[in-house]
């Protein structure tokens, strides 16, 4: 592997050994925030989905529900009807920390407590079939903002759990193995420093002597 | 305190009115992406549900706010029938996550 150049110091080899030790703390926690991300997300996404299939099939059923109430009165009528909503909805969304990643809670109000509200019409001269599809769409309100939320959170979490696997690596396959060849780049050519002074000594006590006593 | 708004056209989401959600009714042969920005930017509204159909047409738009923490946008099918295309975007959360699709039926 190429090996970026380092000054083959005592200072850098020291500082090198902090920063592999810091590395391969960090890559540890990461790994240990990655695992447990995981499996939240797929705890959430498993939910997610079912959720999904429930949800998309309630408001078939209730497309089906209006295009019933539709054909039983006119247009005029169904437009009155519906334009002037009686009910409102609030949502209040609270946040919730899972590993890091700020996920919303909806917590949603209605401006008037009576369920009956959401029919915004006199029933004079609608269809009953408009109150069946009013209803039907209104009992799925809770389990789409359940949706909402839920795959908000598997969103965010889906982009978290992506860029924390990029720092494991990055800190596994790159910063560690570097470091670690550096390390040993150092301590072989400090060694080799120290080898070749041992031997200048040796040489130069041999030289000393030869002129001391003609050995 | 934010609210709810429906994207999508007249036919799939008059019914949401009346349970007092904010809708704005889209034509699919106009370019829908400023009324999308204006709704996502204004901060009024936490959740924004679109129907699929609609949702095609703003796909850059959409992946934009994926990573952000508001709003929520979520597809809902339209009347003319579900496409798959909630569904895909959850296969593709989780791609994104795992790498493949686990759940692949």
């Amino acid at each position: 592997m190429a090996v970026k150049q380092v000054n083959p110091t005592r200072m850098e080899l020291s500082r090198l050994k902090k920063k592999l030790n810091t590395a391969t703390r960090g890559h540890k926690l990461l790994k240990d925030k990655r695992d447990e991300l995981m499996r939240r997300f797929l705890e959430m996404v498993r939910e997610n989905r079912a959720l999904r299939v429930e949800v998309e099939e309630k408001i078939r059923q209730a497309n089906a529900n209006f295009v019933l109430a539709k054909s039983s009165m006119s247009e005029e009528t169904l437009k009155v009807a519906l334009l002037a909503p009686k009910q409102e909805v609030f949502v209040n969304t609270s946040h919730k920390n899972v590993m890091s990643v700020d996920i919303p809670v909806f917590d949603y109000t209605t401006r008037t407590p009576d369920p009956n509200d959401i029919y915004s019409y006199g029933y004079a001269f609608t269809s009953s079939d408009l109150d069946d599809a009013v209803k039907s769409l209104a009992d799925i309100l809770p389990d789409l903002i359940k949706l909402a939320q839920i795959e908000k959170s598997c969103q965010l979490m889906a982009d978290e759990i992506e860029k924390t696997r990029r720092r494991v690596n990055a800190l596994e396959h790159v910063m560690i193995p570097e470091t670690q060849e550096q390390i040993r780049y150092i301590t072989r050519k400090l060694d080799e420093n120290e080898r070749s002074t041992q031997t200048r000594l040796m040489k130069v006590k041999d030289m000393m002597l030869k002129e001391a006593h003609g050995y | 305190m934010s609210k709810i708004a429906v994207i999508g056209d007249k036919e799939s989401i008059y019914g949401f009115a009346a349970l007092g959600l904010d809708t704005y009714f889209i034509n699919y042969h106009e370019d829908n992406v400023p009324l999308f920005k204006k709704l996502c930017q204004s901060q009024s509204y936490s959740i924004i549900y679109i129907t699929e159909a609609a949702a095609s047409l703003l796909d850059k738009e959409i992946e934009k706010y994926k990573d952000q923490p508001a709003p929520a946008i979520i597809l809902i099918p339209g009347v003319t029938g579900n496409t798959g295309d909630g569904l895909s975007a959850v296969r593709k959360s989780v791609e994104k996550a795992v790498g493949s699709d686990i759940f692949n039926e």
